[in-house]
């Protein structure tokens, strides 16, 4: 039996400042992992990277991140996508340190 | 020094406007990100886990004030304030903006500083031996020969698009320094008979193969040592294997194709190759060589120094720690610490850098050099000046007394910044010097190298720390292997896999427990962990290790 879908988001790097971002439901790409769309139809999360794909110009290495749905939006499941979402863990940089 | 020449300067210069458009074509979507990676990466600029990062060459790791200066002023200016030294002599700066990489350059080459093949599939920076020219122990200079082959390689035509990247590290003493034996060639200066040589090694490298070089030449002269360099490229360049970018180094084709057979086909091409040479590398040479001579020496009489050792047991524990014997008696090599504990190793704030580069124009002669053990060294301090340049650094937070010692950590950035990395390294190498520091054990432990890399790459050099640590990702949890016995000097080693693995919470007390057993199974002060770990092997190490089995077999 094929496994069953998991939750995804759609996650890239801005092209101009390489940090993490994360595709919204409305279209927009935002910095907050909370915001981003939780996708859980696998013929949807494909369409969405496809969408995501075509802005070239804007995005850099776009790919769909597993997370579990938190009270606040989703949440990381592997721990790159924790740093990723936070920044370094050696210095307040990062996402951690604002915007 | 070596000075840029008109030639280089013109050179660079265009290099870097080619590059300032290529970045604006990216920006305004001329160019893909297909089209661009190729080209970000041959002028070092990569995309890591939270932003950009630029990789800029030290060649063979060798300073000056001036380009220290301005590499603490493109940290302040264009990154968050700090800059990360590498274990190939490199600095990286994580968190640059695409649009400003470009200015970034510029204000490198100002002060003739580069960020040209430290990356990509071609020659990278040309790394030596962080004491050349100041050792004593050392019969020539390397870093001539590493300025040529620095020139030979940018941008040569045939080197541009290789199976894979190449790596080549040259040291001029016996005690090698340099981990040439981990380079796919490493160059030993010998003599023999009175003639000054190179012993050429080929094959060796860490990542998920690790191998130790094999002497491909044991002694090339002066005047054939370009055109053999450059006919093993070439033989590897044409036969090496680009069906698997994990079998396209030269250490697999070694391993495949046999030293003895790659030695024949070397041996073809570099007939060929040297009737195309007509001397003008020789001359080359000479030039550069002038750039490299000695400082003049002066002379005082050594009362400063005296007086502080005699007094001050913080001073004295620090020059018996750090300092090394410089080839002028009335000299010594200082090494600055870039591993205060609890702190990231490799790390130097902009004022730092800007300290450093003061002390090295007030005291040093001028130089400074990064080591790929990721500290800064003043190579030319007169003994007098020791004290004025310790006092100095301890105020601003780099007076840490442990090079050797178990909290002077190669790490590697890990995922803390690393896209390719596995798990952390940082935080590890934190949390051991923090709590060797706490044991107050780390002057009785003595020489002790740990080495630490997030992923199996290798960039931390574990394969070859007396305690090497790599991290991994073991089910969505960070996972962390230690080996045993290995060692990047002139005895090179891999070391062997103690067992399974430890979770971040296990991995501390674990390095802990094999400490405290070294300290009990040494036969003296003078058995260093390496030296036991020979004497007794695994076993041993291995109990201290895993107590559960002993328990377990006690049963």
């Amino acid at each position: 039996m094929p496994k069953a879908f998991t939750p995804r988001v759609v996650t890239a790097n801005d092209l101009l400042e390489g940090d993490v971002i994360y595709q919204t439901a409305d279209d927009r790409w935002s910095r907050r992992l909370e915001e981003a769309e939780i996708i859980e139809d696998e013929a949807h999360a494909q369409l969405r990277l496809l969408d995501a794909e075509r802005q070239k110009n804007i995005i850099v290495g776009v790919y769909l991140a597993d997370v579990a749905k938190g009270e606040n939006g989703p949440e990381p499941i592997h721990f790159r996508e924790a740093f990723r979402r936070t920044g370094p863990s050696n210095y307040f940089h990062g996402k951690q340190a604002g915007f | 020094m070596y000075q840029y020449t008109d030639f280089d300067r013109a050179f660079l210069a265009e290099r870097n406007a080619q590059f300032r458009t290529q970045v604006e074509r990216r920006i305004d979507g001329s160019l893909t990100e297909d089209e661009f990676k190729p080209l970000r990466l041959m002028n070092g600029l990569y995309l890591q886990l939270h932003a950009y990062m630029l990789r800029v060459a030290i060649p063979y790791g060798t300073l000056n004030s001036a380009q220290m200066r301005q590499l603490a002023m493109i940290a302040e200016r264009w990154d968050k304030g700090y800059g990360h030294f590498t274990t190939r002599q490199n600095i990286q700066y994580n968190w640059p903006k695409l649009r400003y990489v470009p200015d970034m350059l510029d204000a490198l080459a100002e002060v003739g500083m580069h960020a040209i093949q430290t990356s990509g599939n071609t020659i990278r920076n040309v790394t030596a031996d962080h004491f050349a020219g100041a050792a004593a122990d050392e019969i020539a200079d390397p870093r001539p020969v590493a300025e040529l082959l620095r020139q030979w390689s940018t941008d040569h035509p045939e080197f541009q698009f290789m199976p894979r990247k190449f790596k080549i590290a040259i040291t001029g003493a016996p005690n090698d320094r340099a981990v040439t034996a981990a380079h796919d060639i490493g160059i030993r200066i010998v003599e023999r008979n009175g003639q000054i040589g190179y012993q050429v090694l080929v094959g060796g490298g860490l990542g998920r193969t690790p191998m130790i070089g094999k002497v491909l030449a044991d002694f090339v002269s002066g005047e054939d040592l370009l055109p053999y360099l450059e006919a093993t490229v070439a033989v590897w360049n044409v036969i090496g294997r680009r069906d698997n970018k994990y079998k396209a180094r030269i250490k697999i084709l070694v391993h495949e194709f046999g030293l003895e057979n790659l030695r024949a086909e070397v041996d073809k091409e570099f007939a060929l190759r040297k009737a195309q040479f007509t001397g003008v590398d020789q001359d080359l040479l000479a030039q550069i060589e002038a750039n490299f001579a000695a400082p003049a020496f002066k002379t005082e009489d050594q009362d400063r120094y005296n007086n502080a050792y005699t007094h001050d047991a913080l001073f004295r524990s620090w020059a018996d720690t750090n300092l090394t014997t410089h080839r002028n008696p009335e000299y010594a090599i200082v090494t600055i610490s870039l591993k205060a504990h609890g702190k990231t190793p490799g790390d130097a704030s902009a004022r730092q850098m800007q300290l450093m580069a003061q002390l090295a124009e007030s005291y040093g002669h001028d130089e400074l050099r990064i080591s790929h053990e990721q500290n800064v060294i003043l190579p030319h301090v007169n003994k007098n000046d020791v004290p004025s340049i310790y006092y100095a650094l301890k105020a601003e937070g780099l007076g840490t007394a442990n090079i050797g010692l178990i909290s002077d950590i190669i790490a590697c950035p890990g995922m803390d910044y690393c896209a390719l990395a596995t798990a952390r390294s940082i935080p590890i190498a934190q949390e051991i010097a923090t709590r060797f520091d706490e044991l107050k054990l780390e002057h009785d432990i003595g020489p002790l190298k740990i080495k630490i890399s997030g992923c199996i790459n290798a960039c931390g050099h574990h394969h070859v720390g007396h305690i090497g640590i790599i991290g991994l990702d073991r089910a969505g949890v960070e996972n962390y292997q230690i080996t045993l016995g290995g060692t990047g000097t002139e005895d090179a080693a891999v070391g062997q896999r103690a067992g399974r693995g430890f979770s971040a919470e296990e991995i501390i007390p674990a390095i802990e427990r094999l400490v405290l057993a070294y300290l009990d199974l040494r036969d003296s002060r003078e058995e260093t962990f390496l030296d036991a770990f020979r004497r007794l092997g695994m076993a041993p190490f291995k109990a201290a290790l895993y107590p559960e089995k002993r328990a377990l077999a006690a049963e």
